[in-house]
């Protein structure tokens, strides 16, 4: 079996415990304003113009996004990283893309990493069927579950899809046996607002289980440019911007107070 | 930080450099009145030693706690005509020059004109070395092959151990007396050498107890004449502090620590030695009077503090002797790498990190001094608070505290043949340098310039700069059919020029050890008392001499280039890339391209390229490592350039990995600048395939923003990155955290930096992958971060 993969980072400090490799995965059924990795979005292998600048002159190459990968390929990857992750408690993170879409690989990544002895994680939007979930759910050390937007309207205008099966999938998954890491991108006026806030608050007192921890993640503008280079258009990509320090601190204070293990990142 | 230590910072960061003509006046009197004539060399230059100290003027800065300079006043610096005199062309130079400049006044030019240049000129150590040398010598020398440590100052390059907190002068001039006793003259042939270096130890070691009383003195007069009574108080027990020690044996933790500074100081009045002096593993030295002091009520933790910090700004006071010419070059900076070491283990193995490591690593945090610099040794034995305190402290940008593997400077010292006590009382100086402290002298001859060579082999032995033929001939470039055969020519030209480079050094040694010995050095390195043997003529237990690679990166992406695309590749051929590299690709950009953009790097954990990595290591090992010198010492391996990697840049052509005419070579083992495209954990497995127990020390810079120093979490993981390099045995590692101005470098020259990461938001990416407008905010936020 073979999946998409668009990007290893061997040094990745931000996707869980220790330093970890992250495993990128192409195809995602989102489209959030705020998207940092668009090249994700569709799940095929795509060709794009990339500009490297030496000397003041421009080259053009054609630069392949994602590669059809076998799992021991991956494995072989991942492996280079052993002793590091080995020291420092960490592991693989798959994250995307939404790595759900592609969760027969998945399940079999997961499972090698397993026998491996190696710790892991996936990075999700949540945005599957329940069923698609549970088929991994075994077998992944750690959950990082983003949680955007708690009005299902709202999230249906900045992430294009409905976050009704999301806050579902969230609800079953606090009632099994697996650590979750809730990952909230703070965006102002987006989904830093005082009642979005509150609402997940509210949300995240009434699973069955209490997260292992929140990672909030203030987003930064992101340059149109990578936009554009990939020739996507439409809403996403626009400026955006994170609440200012003194509004970030309030942030973690609230989540703190409300007796979360709130990390600001 | 107390008032008084922030004015004395103050000060001391803000003294002019200058030179001093005070030592050079003193020693061309000495020579010039024959005041010692008709002893022994060793006992002249004792006598010559006392003389300076029992002359030169005492300075005592306003409100300090630590005494003694070297020169008459705070960054006065003394010259050594004996060692090398500068020309009045010279101190032109260094009146004038931009980097590195020295105030040279009216007065120093003219002593220099009318009495000490008229008497050294001709006769220093340097005119008898270069006067010594073979042409081949100074053909590889002139061509930038390699530089000489030796030319322009001495020897010595070494860490004080624990023997002077355990004896007095006193007890030493005991010692000396008794091995004096029992000299052989029966069947000892060397009977007489030893007595005439015992009898000028034992001058020196009386001269540094005048010298203290002579500070002791002027304390007591200072005293009398103070009106602040605290002060007053405070002087007093400063003079009784300088009549007690270097005399006895340092009974509280100030007396160590003046001790110490009095020895240095003695060493660095005695010659002008590389590497100035180090008091080595300053918080196991120590911590013995600290404890009890502190346990006995006598000293607080303020109080120690303020000792320390007022300890640190006497180093700060002292910019490394002035250079001239190509030395000059080797390493540009004030700096004279005085090095303090925290942590490791105990004589035993244990851990010995303690209280003190931590109160030391907060002197150095708030004190941020150029000099000492610091480091600290990591054990896995040390508690991983100690790491991280450390790494926080490098968050703040000053490139401090530098990080070592003390289990891998063991395994390197035993595997030269030390004790493992004396191994684990060792540690790294310099820049990072391996040693047995106190036991050893390992001296550092000089750079040596592994991918000039290679562009020697690919002019089968012409230098394409001058056009001279100074190497061997291997083969025109068109000559080689395979990967194997070229290789093996740039094996035979590394010998050919590590043979040239040792043979010099060798001759350069004997020089120093008939002319220039150095007995108040070998007062204090173990065994030199007991063998009756100076310090230069290896009466250390343990002698090393170091010849330093640079440009492992360069010269290992070169060989990559090469055997892509002339032999496996064969999309050019070895002519036409030869070509391509004295045309400074101009008519090649898209061959350089190709180069910088697609071929294999070191630093990427990619075997393509680190197999070369590990073909040069061999190379230059086999070539180096295990020959002997005159006094006794074995010749090994470093891989570190200080500033040199400019030098040597500066007298090459293009070199095959894309880097253009003239540009500095890649530094220590780093990669070169921005050829590491996978992250800081490619980069030390890829650093890790160097065999590093084979050396005597290598230096890795990684490139950080501040962003990756954030949280207690993001200071953990580089403290995990540290310790995954280790378990790998890598010896030393750098952070350099970012700042602006290099970030809108990198916005200018995007290929330089395809190696630098940032945080942008909840995520990393490659500075270079960003938008512009992104690379703006980055820029902001990391000009409100920098501390």
């Amino acid at each position: 079996m073979k999946g998409i993969i668009f990007n290893i980072n061997r040094f990745a400090v931000h996707d869980g415990p220790g330093i970890r490799t992250t495993v990128f995965m192409k195809g995602c059924p989102l489209r959030c304003f705020w998207c940092h990795n668009p090249e994700s979005w569709s799940s095929g292998v795509q060709t794009f113009q990339r500009k490297n600048t030496l000397d003041g002159i421009e080259y053009c190459e054609d630069e392949l996004i994602g590669r059809e990968m076998s799992v021991v390929d991956l494995m072989k990857a991942v492996e280079k990283e052993r002793l590091v992750m080995e020291e420092s408690g960490g592991g693989v993170t798959f994250s995307g893309g939404e790595p759900l879409l592609q969760a027969s690989f998945l399940r079999e990544a997961l499972i090698s990493c397993r026998s491996a002895g190696l710790h892991t994680a996936v990075d999700t939007s949540g945005y599957a069927e329940t069923q698609v979930l549970e088929s991994i759910t075994d077998f992944t050390s750690l959950f990082l579950f983003d949680l955007k937007i708690m009005d299902e309207e709202l999230h249906q205008v900045y992430t294009g899809v409905s976050n009704r099966q999301i806050l579902e999938n969230l609800k079953w998954l606090a009632g099994q046996d697996k650590p979750v890491i809730i990952r909230v991108p703070l965006i102002d006026k987006i989904s830093a607002t005082e009642r979005n806030l509150s609402e997940m608050v509210r949300f995240l007192s009434g699973l069955e289980k209490p997260v292992e921890r929140i990672d909030l993640l203030p987003f930064h503008r992101l340059g149109k440019s990578k936009f554009r280079r990939l020739n996507l258009q439409g809403t996403a990509g626009q400026d955006i911007s994170a609440p200012d320090g003194d509004r970030l601190n309030e942030i973690l204070v609230y989540f703190r107070r409300e007796g979360f293990n709130a990390h600001l990142s | 930080m107390t008032p008084r230590i922030e004015k004395l910072r103050t000060e001391s960061l803000n003294a002019v450099n200058r030179i001093s003509a005070e030592r050079a006046l003193l020693i061309t009197g000495f020579y010039k009145n024959h005041i010692a004539f008709g002893e022994s060399i060793p006992v002249q230059r004792a006598r010559a030693f006392r003389y300076i100290m029992e002359n030169k003027a005492v300075c005592i800065n306003r409100g300090e706690l630590i005494v003694g300079e070297r020169g008459p006043a705070p960054k006065a610096t003394p010259t050594y005509p004996e060692i090398t005199v500068h020309s009045l062309q010279d101190l032109d130079i260094l009146n004038s020059r931009k980097k590195v400049w020295f105030r040279v006044d009216e007065e120093t030019r003219n002593a220099y004109r009318d009495i000490i240049i008229p008497f050294w000129q001709g006769k220093s150590n340097r005119d008898r070395i270069m006067k010594s040398m073979s042409q081949e010598w100074h053909d590889a020398y002139d061509a930038g092959i390699f530089t000489e440590f030796m030319e322009q100052r001495a020897p010595g390059h070494t860490v004080a151990g624990n023997k002077i907190y355990r004896k007095g002068m006193r007890d030493i001039i005991n010692d000396i007396d008794e091995r004096i006793s029992r000299l052989d003259f029966l069947t000892d042939p060397k009977a007489i050498d030893r007595l005439e270096e015992l009898k000028a130890m034992r001058i020196a070691a009386e001269t540094l107890v005048v010298f203290a009383e002579r500070y002791a003195v002027v304390l007591e007069e200072m005293a009398l004449g103070e009106s602040d009574p605290i002060r007053k108080k405070e002087l007093v027990r400063m003079a009784h502090i300088c009549r007690r020690v270097p005399a006895n044996a340092p009974e509280t933790f100030h007396e160590a620590l003046q001790y110490y500074w009095f020895v240095h100081l003695g060493v660095v009045t005695e010659l002008n030695p590389w590497d100035s002096f180090n008091p080595g593993r300053l918080d196991q030295h120590l911590y013995p009077f600290y404890k009890k002091e502190t346990e006995a009520g006598t000293l607080t933790r303020d109080e120690a503090v303020e000792i320390l910090q007022s300890f640190w700004i006497k180093f700060n006071n002292h910019p490394a002797p002035p250079k001239v010419g190509v030395t000059a070059l080797e390493s540009n900076t004030y700096t004279d790498f005085a090095l303090i070491n925290l942590g490791g283990v105990k004589e035993d193995g244990s851990d010995a990190v303690n209280e003190l490591s931590y109160l030391i690593l907060d002197v150095i945090e708030e004190m941020r001094l150029l000099q000492p610099s610091s480091m600290v040794q990591l054990s896995r034995r040390n508690p991983d608070r100690f790491i991280d305190r450390a790494v926080k402290i490098t968050r703040t940008g000053f490139g401090q505290p530098s990080i070592f593997n003390t289990d891998a400077i063991i395994q390197e010292l035993v595997r030269q043949g030390k004790d493992i006590v004396d191994a684990r009382n060792g540690g790294a100086s310099g820049c990072v340098e391996s040693g047995a402290f106190g036991t050893e002298s390992y001296i550092l001859t000089g750079y040596f310039n592994l991918p000039k060579i290679l562009e020697i082999t690919l002019h089968n032995g012409m230098d394409p700069v001058t056009g001279r033929q100074i190497g061997l001939q291997t083969g025109r470039p068109g000559d080689f059919e395979t990967y194997g055969q070229f290789l093996e020519a740039y094996r035979r030209q590394v010998m050919h020029f590590t043979g040239i480079k040792i043979r010099g050094s060798n001759l350069i040694e004997g020089i120093f050890m008939k002319h220039v010995p150095t007995p108040f050095l070998s007062l204090i390195i173990d065994d030199c008392v007991e063998n009756g043997t100076d310090y230069l003529c290896g009466g250390a237990r343990y002698n090393t001499n170091y010849i330093q690679g640079v440009g492992m990166g360069t010269v290992t992406d070169s060989l990559t280039a090469l055997r892509i695309h002339v032999f496996e590749d064969k999309s050019l051929t070895m002519t036409e890339f030869v070509k391509a590299l004295e045309s400074n690709f101009k008519g090649y950009e898209e061959l350089r391209y190709s180069l910088i953009y697609k071929t294999p790097k070191y630093g990427n954990d990619d075997d393509r390229a680190d197999d070369e990595l590990r073909n040069v290591f061999s190379i230059y090992y086999d070539a180096v490592n295990g020959k002997p010198s005159p006094r006794g010492a074995i010749y090994r391996i470093n891989l570190l350039p200080t500033t040199c990697h400019v030098y040597f840049g500066s007298v090459m052509q293009a070199s095959p990995d894309g880097r253009k005419a003239g540009l500095p070579v890649s530094e220590g083992i780093s990669p070169v600048q921005g050829a590491d495209t996978n992250g800081p954990t490619a980069v030390i497995k890829s650093a890790a395939k160097i065999d590093h127990l084979r050396t005597g020390g290598t230096l890795l810079n990684q490139k950080f923003s501040p962003s990756f120093f954030r949280s207690e979490e993001d200071i953990r993981k580089v403290s995990q990155l540290v310790r995954s390099y280790f378990r790998m045995d890598g010896h030393h590692i750098q952070f350099n955290v970012v700042n602006a101005e290099t970030l809108r470098d990198a916005q200018k020259h995007p290929e330089k930096y395809r190696d630098l990461i940032v945080r942008v938001a909840g995520y990393s990416d490659y500075f270079n992958d960003l938008g512009e407008d992104l690379q703006e905010e980055i820029i902001r936020r990391t000009e409100h971060e920098s501390v």
